[in-house]
């Protein structure tokens, strides 16, 4: 009697092990995927075989050597206005958390208007920058003039895009990176206080390394925004990917198969860029628990323009 | 255990210290004396203004009125001629050198190694040769008994170990006072001792130490002298034996009372 309870114990508790456990088949969600992907590969089909796509042009321009040109010229824009728009978000970000009153309400005031203005105005007004000061000198306050220069030779379409772009991404790179310092637990500004550390070495050491962990998500957001507000600099007559891409079909009206040139070259930078993020967020998550994947920062969605 | 050297120069002097928040004044002329060597164990209610009273004392806090010498330098302060002048930043920060203080939620790096923790500020603030200074941080983390964590990251200790390596953290820049703000507060109970453990053992060695706690036990066995705040003010301060045993404040043996109920 016993022993056969006993049994039957054993027996059920094998039965009941979820480990031996079988996942019933999900029809509904098969059904689904092979309705979706069928449509993709329908659509996918369609586009490839429209004429109107003019696929075989968009193969012979896709590495021109111009359109190559131009999508440097749009690589290198964005590198520069994205390195310098951060580095000045970051001094603007420190200023605005200043306990000084001078400091914190300056960065507010630029940060207002930079964000609050629409970027091809600023760029327009970059570019005409001599129509407003035709010169731009420097001296001493009531004293001798000690250099001067011609506004037109300073402001070339480069020199304007570039300060168009890198100061209005510096009004926002400010509010993502004090939003990641901000995030940091007060205890670690306190240790670091406690240790007698500089401002710049706490910074350095201890909260940006910990605030990049949210800085991160919207940053390579913003720089996907970047790559595409590069295009913008077209109406400064700055030759970039789309600048580039344009000429062509103002020559040869085709405009579907140059503009399939200029988004597909946009979607492999995106990508690329959505790979190297990856790495990144995974490098800052060190020291987590699990670490990659624990407890990921909200992604803040804004457009520069 | 360690006595204080008679006769000497106290290494925390601190006069009639007044600290407000807004309208509230939380120290109210607070006067103590800290002996180099000596361990004072601060007891006191929840809200007291221990930690106040301690953060002032590396001037992570600003007093309003009074003083704190700590080691024959005014915090924060310097005297040019007789005008007494506000130190620069980066003058208090190299004041707070020669402090060590460990908190109660720990504030271990968290990106760092147990190791890179400890030697963050020797190399960092100190100028130390790494190599010297991962050499005594592995030495530190012996004493703490914790050697084979050293590589490890905060989140991957328990709440002792962590405190352990924030102690071995202070210690690195061999400082001349230790502050302690509840060390033990954060832990579960039984990894309460481990920590206790530690901190006896460098009260042992002749370390000035003011430790904020409610470890009476700790307070019995470790403390050259205990001081009882309530209401931001100094209630009683005298032996362990007496201020424990033979409380002469009747707030001191409410407090007590209450406690031993506790326990
Ligand atoms: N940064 C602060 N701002 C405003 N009030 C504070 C601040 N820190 C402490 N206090 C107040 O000071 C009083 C004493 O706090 P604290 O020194 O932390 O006491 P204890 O450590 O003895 O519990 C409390 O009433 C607390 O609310
Ligand atoms: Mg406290």
């Amino acid at each position: 009697m016993a022993s056969t309870s006993a049994e039957t114990g054993r027996a059920e508790a094998t039965l009941r092990d979820v480990a031996n456990a079988h996942q019933p088949p999900e029809w509904g969600r098969w059904l689904l995927w092979a309705f979706v992907l069928f449509v993709a590969a329908e659509f996918a089909w369609i586009v490839a075989r429209n004429p109107n796509f003019g696929w075989p042009i968009v193969g012979q321009w896709f590495t021109e050597a111009s359109i190559l040109r131009g999508l440097g010229v749009t690589l290198g824009l964005t590198v520069v206005a994205m390195t310098l728009g951060t580095a000045l978000g970051l001094v603007l970000a420190v200023a605005r958390m200043s306990q000084d009153r001078l400091f914190s309400s300056l960065s507010g005031l630029f940060i207002w208007f930079f964000r609050g203005t629409p970027l091809l105005v600023q760029l327009i007004f970059w570019y005409n920058l001599s129509t407003l000061f035709p010169e731009i000198v420097l001296k001493l306050p009531f004293g001798p003039v000690l250099a001067s220069w011609n506004t037109n030779d300073l402001i070339t379409p480069m020199t304007a895009a570039i300060a168009g772009l890198s100061l209005n991404e510096a009004a926002y790179m400010a509010e993502i990176i004090r939003g990641g310092l901000l995030s940091v637990d007060k205890g670690q500004v306190e240790a670091t206080d406690a240790f007698g550390m500089t401002r710049t070495r706490a910074l350095r050491r201890v909260i940006i390394p910990q605030a990049m962990r949210s800085i991160v998500p919207p940053t390579g957001n913003q720089l996907i925004s970047m790559i595409k507000a590069t295009s913008l600099v077209s109406v400064i007559a700055m030759a970039d990917l789309l600048y580039s891409v344009q000429n062509v079909y103002n020559r040869t009206f085709e405009v579907i198969p140059m503009l399939m040139v200029a988004v597909i070259w946009y979607l492999i930078i995106t990508s690329i860029l959505n790979v190297v993020q990856g790495f990144i967020e995974r490098y800052y998550a060190r020291g987590e628990r699990g670490a990659g994947s624990a407890d990921k920062a909200p992604i803040r969605v804004e457009e520069p323009a | 255990m360690s006595k204080a050297a008679e006769g000497a120069a106290p290494m925390v002097r601190a006069r009639n210290v007044h600290k407000s928040f807004g309208s509230n004044e939380v120290l109210k002329g607070i006067d103590l004396d800290v002996m180099p060597g000596e361990v004072v164990v601060v007891l006191g209610p929840s809200g007291s203004g221990k930690s106040t009273f301690l953060r002032c004392i590396n001037h992570l806090e600003s007093i309003q009125r009074g003083f704190i010498e700590v080691d024959g330098e005014q915090v924060g302060y310097t005297l040019r001629g007789d005008r007494l002048t506000k130190l620069s930043d980066h003058a208090i920060a190299v004041q707070r050198r020669k402090i060590g203080m460990v908190f109660q939620q720990f504030n271990l790096y968290p990106h760092m190694t147990a190791l890179e923790n400890i030697v963050e500020a020797p190399v960092g603030v100190h100028k130390q040769p790494r190599r010297e200074a991962q050499a005594y941080a592995l030495e530190l983390l012996a004493r703490v008994g914790l050697s084979e964590k050293a590589n490890a990251y905060p989140r991957q200790l328990s709440g002792g170990q962590q405190q352990r390596v924030a102690i071995a953290r202070a210690l690195a820049i061999r400082p001349k006072l230790m502050l302690f703000d509840e060390p033990t507060s954060a832990l579960d109970p039984e990894l309460v001792g481990e920590v206790l453990n530690v901190m006896r053992d460098l009260a042992g060695q002749g370390l000035t130490m003011i430790v904020v706690t409610h470890e009476i036990g700790f307070a019995r066995e470790a403390a050259d002298r205990v001081v009882f705040m309530d209401g931001g003010v100094v209630v009683e301060h005298g032996s362990p034996q007496k201020v424990l045993g033979n409380p002469q404040h009747p707030r001191t043996r409410l407090f007590l009372s209450r406690f031993i109920e506790k326990v």
